[in-house]
């Protein structure tokens, strides 16, 4: 086994074209879980830690948000949690303090866990991750289209994740889980919701309860149709709403839960979000924290 | 290969590293500071639980050349001399140590805890041991002991 340490982005590309095989490692909470039980022996450790633009982040001039892919959960939820509430939720949902401190958003995606916390808010607030190769450059993929499989994604060998794209949350967010306690669990299942008052739209994501994390199109679609932006919501609008998550879910049996808990959890998760979000949205509460 | 980085102040260099080896394994078995323990690996016991540049950590984690000059302080490195930091005092005084094996851990992690909030919450307290495992205590007499430290260190001030 070799350990790489690339100093600079270009020696990192540099290094994952001439040896693909080679394993990121950025926080090491994952990659060294499979070290220490030795369920998976990389050819390389690719050591990410030097490349000190990874941990940083940026406001681009279109509004968005640029976070590199080695900022730790502690600082997103410290220093970006205004502007990305829903993705600050779920990391404070990771493991524990020691857990947050090194664990990444670079690294959830890498491993592309259906459990993983990050990927709901992600794909509710149309987060784009950027990649890029030595060979190919920057591509820029829609975190909709980014989760391929259980544990696949559409990064390719030669690839590393740099950072990923996100405007400022324009409405409320939230981020809910299902787990056995509070702290140090991982998800049985997770559902994230982000209103889009100036589209008229809101935007999901199920984590934990499909072969991959996965937005509610038809949910998404009946919102967009059916909900009065100017109105209380609806009992009607909110348990088709629900139903609709629910039936997007495809989970299975497994040691934390049931395929039909799960599927019923994502439900219940979806009402509740959505009343959460909803309520905060008519009091005007996000445009005063906002402003 | 070989590893060089700073700890509890002094330089430590470990040859023959193996490439996947854990930061809290050269510590224990290459450095000779058995402090930080080994329990689950996978960062569910916070046992390891030792800074890296100022943030606490789990070290069976860190891949041991992830530290390569980086700063690490164990719960070794708290005390000055004979005299226990507070927070050491304050576990032994308020009986929150039983079998012993959790305490490094949680010694580390609510060194941190106070160093940030000087007066902690109940909530704040549960939430920043959260990561930490023990199977004696019942939990209770450590919460104590951490509220014992953060009045005696705010005292101190």
């Amino acid at each position: 086994m070799e350990f790489l340490r690339p100093a600079t982005w270009a020696e990192a590309l540099e290094a994952k074209a001439a040896l693909p095989e080679a394993a990121p490692i950025q926080g090491g909470t994952d990659m060294m879980v499979e070290l220490n039980f030795d369920v998976h022996r990389p050819a390389a450790l690719l050591d990410l830690n030097r490349v000190a633009e990874l941990t940083r982040w940026t406001a681009e001039d279109d509004g968005r948000l640029r976070v590199g892919a080695g900022v730790p959960y502690a600082r997103l939820i410290t220093e970006l949690g205004d502007r990305l509430p829903g993705l600050a939720q779920a990391a404070r949902t990771v493991g524990s303090p020691q857990i947050r401190n090194r664990g990444t958003v670079g690294g959830n995606l890498g491993a592309a866990s259906p459990a993983g916390d990050s990927h709901p808010p992600l794909l509710a607030g149309d987060a784009v991750i950027e990649v890029e190769s030595a060979a190919r450059g920057v591509r820029m993929i829609p975190a909709a289209e980014f989760y391929l499989g259980v544990k696949r994604s559409a990064l390719r060998p030669d690839e590393l994740i740099r950072a990923f794209w996100m405007s400022p949350a324009s409405g409320p967010q939230y981020f809910s889980k299902v787990g056995t306690r509070n702290a140090m669990v991982i998800a049985v299942c997770s559902f994230a919701i982000a209103l889009h008052p100036d589209d008229r739209r809101v935007g999901t994501g199920i984590g934990s309860a499909a072969p991959t994390p996965r937005r509610a199109v038809a949910a998404e679609e009946f919102l967009a149709a059916e909900l009065d932006w100017d109105a209380r919501l609806d009992p009607g609008v909110l348990g088709r709403f629900g139903e609709l998550v629910s039936e997007a879910a495809s989970p299975i049996d497994d040691v934390r839960g049931t395929a039909g808990y799960r599927r019923h959890a994502v439900g219940v998760m979806a009402r509740r979000t959505l009343t959460w979000a909803w309520n905060e949205f008519r009091s005007g509460q996000h445009g005063r924290r906002a402003g | 290969m070989r590893v060089t980085f700073t700890v509890n102040g002094r330089q430590e260099t470990a040859d023959d590293v193996w490439e996947g080896e854990s930061l809290l394994y050269v510590l224990r078995e290459r450095v000779g500071l058995p402090g930080s323990k080994n329990a689950c690996e996978q960062g569910e016991c916070g046992s390891c639980t030792v800074y890296l540049d100022g943030l606490p950590v789990c070290a069976c984690l860190v891949a041991a050349g992830q530290a390569e000059g980086r700063e690490v302080r164990t719960v070794e490195g708290l005390a000055e001399g004979d005299r226990l930091d507070p927070v050491q005092e304050a576990f032994v005084e308020c009986g929150a140590v039983q079998c012993g094996f959790c305490t490094p851990g949680l010694v580390v992690q609510a060194h941190d805890l106070i160093e940030r909030i000087a007066r902690p919450s109940d909530a704040e307290i549960r939430e920043a041991l959260a990561g930490n495992l023990c199977r004696c205590t019942g939990y209770e007499k450590i919460i104590d002991a951490v509220r014992l430290a953060a009045a005696r260190r705010e005292e101190t001030r």
